[in-house]
Order: C-alpha cells, then structure tokens, then sequence
C-alpha cells in the first residue's frame, strides 16, 4: 500500500467511526422530537424500523395540547423557570461577592474561611438530603397565613439551600485571582469603597466567568430532582422534572410523554447549541481543580 | 501612592493605615458573611446533623422523643454473619434428604435467626446471599440484607462504569482532536446528551429498553435478521444493571470527553514531532507521549466519575425503584428510602454516613495520587 493511500484508509476508518458514534448519541434524542409529533399507536408501530427516527405518517402537535391538558405544565415549567432564575440572580452575586472578599481584600480569617469552603466540595448534596429534610421541615416560615412552621411545599425551599455552592465560589475567586491587583489599587486611591470596585471594576471585566458559573448552575438547577420530590408534594410547586410523574400515572402515553421530554428539553438544548463555545469551555474548566 | 501624598499624609499616616485594614476587615467579613451563613446553614450544620442523627432513633415525624442509641443503626447496617449449612440428613440412612429436582435440601434459615437461644449471634439477621462449595452452603447473613445488595450494586456499578465511560470519552477525545473537517460537529453531537436531564435520559431510554416494543430489541432484531430473541432488559435482574450502566454512560461520556481534550491540549505539540523524528507509529506515541501527559486528567475523570457512580440515584428512581429483587437498588436509593419514603431520618442519614466515607475514600486516593504535585 502506497503511503497515500495508507492515510486515505484511515480518514476514512475515522470518518466512519466518528459518524457511527455519532448516531449513538443522536438518534435516541432524535427519537424522541420526532415521536413527540406521531400518535402513541405508530410510535410503537414505527420502532421496528427506521421509520423510528423518520418525520413520516401521521404528524401533528396533538401529543403537545394532550400532554398540556393532562398536567399542569405550563405551572411546572412555570415553577423551574423561576427557581432556576432566583436561584441564579441570587447566587452569582453572593458566590461573587464573597469570591471577591476572598481573593482581592486581606482580613482576619480569609484563609480558614477559604480553606472550609474548599473543604466541602467533597461533601455530596445526597449526603445532606435526610438531615437537611429534618431541619427545613423544622424551619420557621412567614407566609400569607401568618407565621409557620416548616418549609415544605414552597418555592424558597427549592431555593434557598442551593443559593450558595463551594464550586461556583471557587470558580470565582480562581478568575478574580488572575486579575491584575493594579486595577483595584488605583480604584483604592481614587477612593472608590470596596463595593464600588466589585460593582464597577471587577464585576464588568468578569464576564466569561460569570457565564461560566450561569452554566453550569443552571443546569444543576433545571434538572433538580431528588430534593424536589422531598420537600415538594403539592403541584402547585413542582418543577419540570418532577412533574414528569403525571404522565405515568393511569394509562402511559408515550406520545405525550415524548411531548413534554421535548417541551423540559429542546430550550436547554438550543441554549447549548447557541451558546456551544461558552458551554464546553465552562465544562472544560470545571476540569482544571484536577 | 505618589510622593506627595505621602508628605501630605505623614501625621496621620498610621492611624489611617489601621483604620483601613479595620475597615477592610470588617467589609470582607461582610461580604462574605452571606455565604458563609448559608454555606453554614444548608451545609456543614446539615453535615454534622447526618451524623449525629446517625446515632439516634429520629424519625421525621414521632410521638415518642428522640433518644441516643449509640451504633445500633451502623450496627444493623454492616453486620454481615457467614452461616454453614449442611445438607439435610436421612436419619435413618444417613443419606442426604434430596428434592423433587434431585438437589440437596438444606435447613431452614429462620431457624437459626429467629429466637433461637443456641444462636445468638444470628438473632435477627436477613439473608443476604449464599455460595455453595461442595455439599456445604455457605449461607451470608447481613443485618439488612437490602443495604449490602445495594453497596454490591454501587460498586459493581462504578467498577464498569469507570473504565466505560472514561475510555470511551478518552476515543471521542482523540477522534476529534484532530484538526479535521467537520470536527466541531461531531464535538456538538457527542456532548448533546450531557445537558439532557439524567431524568429525561431515564425515561428515554426506558423506552428503548422496553421488553416488549423496545427500540433495541427491534433493532437488534433486524440487525440480526430476526434471530435475536427480545430481551425485556430493565426486568431482567441480569440485565437491568448493565443497562442502566450504558445509558449512563452515554449520558455523561460527553462531559468526560470534553475534560480529556482539554488535557490532550496542554500536551506540547514538539513532544509529538520529536517522537515523529524518533520514527515512534501512532500507538507508541499514544503510549509514551498522549498517556503521560494525561496523568492528571486521568485523575480527575476517575475521581469524577467515581463520585456520580457512587450517587446512582436519578437513574434508579425513573427506571426501575431498586428492582427487579432488589438488582438495582444503590446506596442513595435506600438512603432516600429510608430517610424519606420510611421517614426514618436517623437510619437514612446512618446510610449516608456510610456514603460519605466511601467519597471521603476516593477523596483521599485522589489526594495520594496528586500527592507529588504539592511538593
């Protein structure tokens, strides 16, 4: 075999390989958009053949309107939306802020403070669940109704506790670190106090790290599942992918059922796809404590 | 500072200097102190909670008050007890009693943990699993016989999935590495499924792994022009494992794919050419160059791995509850189950007392791996 050829075999064994896996990975998610729009009956007629990932037969948006009129999604998505969202606003700035205590002011206690939060990044959130289930179920809450006990079923208990994480603090004061200190010391002399410098020096040129940290606690938030079916019994507060329960209840309808995975799924899967550079660089440096 | 600010300043230089270091103090300790409380609040006092309800009998809701009770619940969760049995004899004959199918019959377990004052040490145990050697049958007694199917499980399932799912994301890594056309493509597509809902994933692929209309059994069907017999994979207790191990790692491959490529590009590229002058094929320098450049990340996609397997929770819950008999039950699984669905919260934070040793473990390697990089 000529060298030529030698190389032209294997660009073509890689190609090959590459676009086999390639159906691997997509074609079960392809499956599932494309089911989304046949009635239950030909999904399961078509899933013997090709036909299976094919926009073929009977098309419509019935499966969406059913899925729609069995449970209350547009509640669910409602609900996701908006603790992802307040969790999100409410926690950039906290992890930020303290991120920027930690890595450009110099007080007492910094490097205990730094170092217990480092600490419990190996503490798993499935460690905490039970007991952290007995302490809110214990915590005072102050409602519509008055004053309470308890925090079950309501929106603040799917919040509150994820507000903070040791990772996105970390992600910070990683990015705040690498920032040149002159640009604090002159803000320092021209008398700016240190919130000014956080709000108008340091939060502006930190951009990428902030969409870093959206990313990925973001998508820890949408996909929240075993701490909502804890704490969340009542509908009315349930999210995305706890409401997913409805559709097995009585007779299971896999038509709808592909509607609403395609309804909590192709947002976030746009998402990626437009923000594809960011996503994968904030993955990658997820990898860089290792 | 310029110099004349210096000599401007120079009377009350000190006690400004204190000032602000006070004051900077006292404006870190502010800034901060929002997330620490709730560091505080939602994770550490919870932390230590676990613990100490480990050593209780608390329930979620109880009439009775919450007492110590010392290691009992650890105790009920490790004890494991070999039993040995041996073939039930004819009295008379000295024979071994056989079956209707011609096997040994063997006493009945409940006789020795039940009440019975000759065996104390049996007293209450389930039974967990057997090994027959020879005639005899050893007989595996655990104080609960769910928990330790369930850390069997784990470990099986992180034992298959670490070499799965980091080597595969190691190929993918390596294919699209290459600058080639259409790379970036094939990066998107085999990242996709990591922004998916491990929910999502669960009930998709409970789908294809329907034992009836499955998409894999069609496939495989055609695949092998019909002499593939269906398999109903997820209520199969051989198969329901090491499916839901495939379709995890489908699901998380991408992540790890991601972590290798970034290590595949902090490797110098004259390291590659210096291997080509040395006349090294592709496989020697995947061994002496690619290999050890990745160490680190080798590290880290094991740890990482390791971690979420040691987690198996989401999966477990859409697809099959722990079943079918107790074939995929996980540690997690029963720590919900208990601390949740039982409102046993101090058996349930017990488990995860257990859990946090087994990350806290992995921790350490880690640490012992790295070990060289802190010197």
């Amino acid at each position: 075999m000529t060298q030529k050829s030698k190389v032209r075999l294997a660009t073509t064994s890689r190609y090959t390989l590459m676009i086999l896996l390639a159906a691997i990975f997509a074609l079960p998610l392809l499956f599932m958009v494309i089911s989304s729009f046949k009635p239950g009956l030909q999904i399961l007629q078509d899933s013997s053949s090709l036909r299976a990932f094919l926009p073929v037969g009977d098309l419509s948006m019935q499966n969406y309107f059913d899925a729609f009129d069995r449970a209350p999604v547009a509640r669910f998505i409602f609900n996701s939306i908006l603790v992802t969202t307040v969790t999100l606003a409410l926690g950039l700035f906290f992890c930020s802020l303290a991120a920027f205590a930690l890595a450009c002011l110099r007080w007492k206690g910094q490097g205990i403070v730094l170092t217990i939060i480092i600490a419990t990044f190996i503490v798993p959130f499935e460690t905490i669940a039970v007991p952290l289930l007995m302490i809110v179920s214990r915590l005072p809450t102050i409602g519509a109704e008055g004053f309470s006990y308890g925090w079950l079923n309501t929106y603040h208990v799917q919040i509150i506790p994820f507000i903070v994480d040791a990772f996105t603090i970390f992600l910070f004061v990683q990015f705040f670190k690498s920032l040149p200190y002159d640009l604090i010391e002159a803000a320092r002399i021209d008398g700016a106090s240190w919130f000014q410098i956080y709000a108008r020096i340091i939060v502006p040129v930190s951009g990428p790290v902030f969409a870093t940290a959206a990313i990925l606690k973001g998508l820890v938030m949408w996909n929240q599942y075993l701490w909502p079916i804890m704490v969340v019994q009542s509908e009315q507060y349930r999210p995305v992918m706890v409401g997913l329960g409805y559709f097995f209840q009585l007779n299971t309808a896999w038509g709808e059922i592909m509607a609403y995975l395609s309804v909590i799924t192709i947002p976030i899967l746009v998402l990626f796809l437009s923000l594809q550079r960011v996503f994968v660089e904030s993955i990658a440096s997820s990898g860089i404590k290792g | 500072m310029t110099t004349t600010e210096t000599t401007i300043q120079t009377q009350s230089e000190p006690l400004s200097r204190l000032n602000d270091r006070q004051s900077e103090s006292l404006t870190g300790w502010l800034m901060a102190s929002p997330a620490i409380l709730l560091l505080l609040g939602f994770l550490i006092i919870p932390f230590f909670f676990a613990f100490i309800y480990s050593f209780t009998n608390q329930r979620l809701i109880s009439p009775n008050p919450t007492e110590f009770v010392g290691l009992t619940n650890f105790k009920r969760l490790l004890t494991v007890r070999v039993l040995r049995l041996e073939p039930v004899t004819d009295e008379a004959s000295g024979q071994p009693v056989l079956n209707d199918e011609g096997n040994y019959t063997y006493p009945r377990v409940r006789e020795y943990t039940r009440n019975n004052p000759d065996y104390p040490q049996y007293d209450g145990l389930q039974e967990w699993t057997y090994f027959d050697i020879g005639q005899t049958r050893w007989m595996l007694l655990a104080g609960d016989a769910v928990f330790m199917k369930s850390l069997v499980n784990t470990f099986y399932f992180a034992i298959f999935i670490i070499p799965l799912q980091g080597g595969v994301g190691l190929v993918l890594a390596l294919l699209i590495n290459e600058r080639t056309r259409g790379v970036n493509i094939f990066r998107t597509i085999y990242f996709m499924p990591v922004v998916v809902s491990m929910v999502v994933v669960s009930i998709l692929w409970s789908f294809i792994y329907d034992g009836q209309n499955g998409l894999l059994n069609n496939m495989l069907e055609v695949v092998t022009f019909g002499h593939f017999n269906p398999v109903d994979w997820l209520g199969n207790p051989s198969t329901a494992l090491p499916a839901i191990i495939v379709m995890s790692a489908w699901q998380g491959v991408g992540f790890h794919m991601i972590i290798w490529l970034a290590g595949l590009q902090t490797i110098s590229y004259s390291l590659y050419e210096a291997a080509d002058i040395d006349g090294a094929n592709t496989w020697q320098k995947f061994l002496y160059v690619t290999w050890p450049g990745l160490r680190n990340t080798a590290i880290f996609v094991f740890v990482t791995i390791t971690m979420q397997a040691f987690g198996l929770f989401t999966q477990i819950d859409v697809m099959t509850r722990g079943g079918p008999l107790d074939s995929t039950t996980t540690v997690i699984f029963q720590a919900v189950q208990q601390g949740f669905e039982k409102q046993n919260i101090a058996y349930g934070s017990a488990i995860s007392v257990v859990f946090f040793i087994m990350v806290l473990s992995v921790a350490l390697i880690q640490r012992y791996l790295t070990r060289e990089k802190a010197v």
